[in-house]
């Protein structure tokens, strides 16, 4: 590595911000990222790593702040841009055409032609690019045909046909095995030895130890310290990610339900999506937490339950009656209901206006023969406007036009019309500023006491700690602890995720 | 009202506003045009068509298409062509929407166990209907010459051909079930969003196949009223009128996305259709440069309409 003064860096970023509907998501970021390192970017979910990763590779625009590339102002900076200045980025989900062939692929785009006719030195300029990257794959294999790992290493060939100096990696190893891991963390040192720079946005620590020469720790969307990794440890990195005390809005009182009966008993469910093997109950008036790192399950776990994903194997035991093959439809019938986690795609409906989007799932409440009583409608989804305080306080707004709290208070609000006995909140405070957040909790905790067992899905530890009576540890679809909120806090929370996840990844890797 | 209000008003209305710019133009250039008759005919001529339109709204307002109503219109045709004459006009009439709705529930059910689009499951079984008029009707003519038959496309009542009160009701009933009816707002959140509506527990299968059940029983329903004035059953009815339902609908301003759209602008777009064919007619124009007035017209409306959707 090299951090020599006289170095230009490749990027220097200066009081870089990001903010997504005016939610602010990354604020005064400043950092410099130097010719030939390995720079790792950790935090805590929703910390602002990814983020910053997208902002360095060009793929988004920093709403406040500048960018220099290799001593000169990036602007204007998108992925275009970046790829002309040298810089790559490789996305979680990868960006190949899986029907074409390796070859095909690395060039995509900057194909060799005459006047619009391939020529067909595309195999010979791939073979110059394997052997001085040392890469090795078949030219003519289908993409869709090999594994992740060999996909990634398209995905590297292909920055590095573009001249790419900087490849930023976005979590590249979230779907390999131990070995395929092992393999890519080889290409990125033999990438850093060339000269060139790897950023690697990273939630797995030991990765992050084995690989980088430095790494930034984000927190809430701000820089907290860059350091050279060799001086730190796994615990060092993991208490600056936390912090001392976070700014909180206080959440409300936790009420001790009265009676201890399960409303809801989940035993050894799994889906095809993700889902492994949960076992797990909710007793009435009880909060209880799921906690696990993205990419966890935490969210399938709760799908398989309600019956959005079919269950292949496991039991849902709803007030002491199992029942069979489950299905939304059903689950809803018998008062249990679903908050998912993505308010655009999977809640709302954006072409109809709010008052219909409250009233959806309960239209056999509101209607007479089938046809809708418009007046109890709107009284009953005015009243809940009220309670929410919903701004604009219009039944027939255009949901598409209000903010994200506005839209996530709606999004709850419909499910608590028709006072659920079992519900499932998945990130039910995601994006949302401090006011709706306030809310949502208030209403979590209203709706606990009343007497509804709640199931907490949320990436923020503290979130689920504050509200939750129990909480389990969520890791690779099932449950792995148990935990008291009241007797733990985030750090020790964190780090036994991060144990766990380590016992997984063995297993798979086997 | 600002400059953003105006356009947006534009938009929204684009099909009425060319509507009356249309008619005013024609009442101008011919004094043969304003007239009951000429109108009352327009209506009669078109209320087929109008029908199906009105039904293709629900399919493409939940979000699919369906290529095989000019098929199931032609099976109509036969079918009450054939059973009027074997069996009894009455009966033959009754029958063919009720083939339609068969029909259309197939439809249904191929686009849902089959997991295909719409667009493709029914270009095959348009093809197939189309074959199994052809078989039934023996690639022949089925005339049916008889009152009893005759009745519902060429009788008046209170001045106004039979055929226009039913296209009324049938409009005016979709609008109520669209608008005022839970099913009605099941097809608008099916189509505005499919997972959403899965996870507020709608079954949203049934209710696609329930929409496409829709558009056969419109056109089995179209057919008859046509079959009876013609008096003549034919495998070769309806052909086309499948693009012509969907253009009208587009062309109303219906969200070909699907999530929105209502019934009258369907209507309108079928009556814009047939105010350029009926200016053409009166105007005595070179019926060469119909279609290419149409087109334009189309392209005209539908970019209109997509100008303030962008973002």
């Amino acid at each position: 590595m090299n951090t020599n003064a006289t170095t230009v860096p490749a990027i220097r970023a200066k009081g870089i911000g990001v903010a997504f509907g005016g939610i602010s998501v990354l604020r005064d970021v400043t950092l410099d990222i130097m010719p030939g390192e390995i720079h790792g970017l950790i935090g805590e979910n929703g910390a602002g790593k990814s983020t910053l990763g997208k902002v360095l590779g060009g793929y988004y625009s920093a709403s406040a702040g500048t960018l220099e590339v290799f001593g000169t102002r990036a602007h204007p900076w998108n992925p275009p841009a970046a790829l002309a200045r040298g810089v790559a980025i490789m996305h979680q989900e990868l960006q190949l055409v899986p029907d074409l062939t390796v070859a095909q692929n690395v060039f995509l785009g900057i194909e060799e032609h005459r006047f619009g006719v391939l020529k067909t030195t595309e195999a010979a300029r791939l073979d110059a690019l394997m052997a001085s990257s040392g890469f090795q794959l078949q030219p003519n294999a289908v993409v869709s045909t090999l594994p992740i790992a060999d996909q990634q290493k398209i995905e590297i060939l292909r920055a590095l046909a573009r001249h790419a100096k900087v490849i930023v990696m976005d979590e590249p190893t979230s779907s390999l095995s131990k070995g395929e891991i092992t393999q890519l963390h080889e290409a990125m040192k033999a990438l850093r030895d060339e000269g060139r720079t790897v950023i690697y946005v990273s939630h797995f620590l030991d990765d992050i130890m084995e690989t980088t020469d430095r790494v930034t720790v984000l927190r809430d969307g701000a820089l907290v310290a860059t350091k050279i990794t060799a001086q730190e440890t796994k615990s060092s990195l993991v208490s600056a990610m936390l912090g001392d005390g976070k700014t909180e809005t206080p959440f409300p009182q936790k009420k001790i339900p009265a009676n201890r009966t399960a409303a809801l008993q989940v035993t050894g469910i799994a889906s095809r999506n993700g889902a492994n093997g949960a076992t797990l109950h909710v007793n009435k008036g009880e909060i209880v937490g799921l906690i696990g790192l993205v990419g966890s399950g935490r969210s399938e776990i709760a799908r398989a339950i309600i019956g959005a994903d079919p269950a292949t194997s496991g039991e849902v035991v709803l007030e002491g009656a199992a029942y069979g093959k489950a299905s939304v439809a059903k689950s809803n019938d018998l008062g249990m209901v679903m908050v998912p986690e993505d308010r655009r795609k999977q809640g709302l409906v954006m072409t109809i206006p709010v008052c219909a989007n409250m009233t959806l799932p309960h239209l056999s409440q509101f209607s007479l023969a089938g046809i809708i009583r418009s007046g109890l409608e709107r009284l009953r989804a005015g009243k809940l406007i009220d309670h929410f305080s919903v701004r604009p306080a219009d039944l027939d707004g255009n949901i598409l036009n209000y903010s994200g709290g506005n839209q996530q208070k709606v999004l709850i609000s419909k499910w608590l019309m028709e006072d659920p006995r079992v519900i499932l909140l998945d990130e039910p405070s995601r994006g949302v500023d401090v006011g709706a957040r306030e809310t949502i909790h208030n209403a979590i905790a209203e709706l606990a006491e009343k007497g509804a067992a709640v199931l907490l899905i949320s990436s923020e530890i503290e979130e689920v700690l504050g509200l939750a009576h129990r909480a389990y540890l969520v890791d690779r679809g099932r449950i792995v602890e148990e935990i008291d909120p009241a007797t733990s806090d985030v750090a020790e929370v964190l780090a036994a995720l991060f144990r766990h996840q380590g016992t997984g990844k063995l297993e798979e890797a086997s | 009202m600002t400059f953003v209000t105006l356009t947006r008003f534009f938009q929204n209305y684009a099909v009425l506003i060319m509507i009356i710019v249309l008619m005013i133009v024609l009442s101008l250039m011919s004094d043969s045009f304003l007239t009951i008759r000429n109108l009352l005919n327009i209506l009669n001529q078109n209320a087929p068509l109008a029908i199906m339109a009105s039904a293709m709204t629900f399919v493409i307002i939940a979000g699919g298409f369906d290529l095989s109503v000019g098929a199931i219109f032609a099976m109509g045709s036969v079918c009450s062509a054939w059973l009027a004459l074997n069996v009894d006009p009455y009966f033959g009439l009754m029958m063919a929407p009720v083939v339609g709705l068969c029909l259309g529930m197939l439809n249904g059910l191929a686009i849902t166990l089959l997991h295909v689009h719409s667009f493709l499951a029914t270009i095959a079984t348009s093809l197939i209907f189309k074959g199994v008029a052809v078989v039934i009707s023996d690639g022949r003519l089925i005339p049916v010459r008889m009152a009893e038959f005759t009745w519902l496309g060429r009788g008046s009542f209170g001045g106004v051909f039979i055929a226009v009160w039913v296209m009324i009701a049938f409009a005016l009933i979709l609008t109520f079930v669209l608008t005022r009816t839970t099913y009605g707002r099941k097809v608008l959140s099916v189509g505005g969003n499919e997972e959403a509506s899965i996870l507020s527990g709608i079954r949203t299968n049934r209710i696609k196949i329930s929409t496409f059940a829709l558009a056969g029983l419109a056109a089995g329903l179209a057919s008859s009223i046509s079959v009876s004035r013609i008096s003549m059953g034919q495998a070769s009815a309806g052909a086309g009128m499948e693009l012509q339902a969907i253009a009208a609908v587009i062309l109303g301003g219906t969200s070909i996305y699907g999530g929105s759209g209502a019934i009258w602008r369907s209507v309108a777009g079928v009556l814009l259709l047939a105010l350029i064919n009926n200016g053409f007619n009166i105007l005595n124009a070179d019926p060469f440069y119909r279609d290419l007035t149409t087109g334009l017209i189309i392209l005209a409306a539908i970019g209109i309409s997509a100008a303030g959707k962008r973002r």
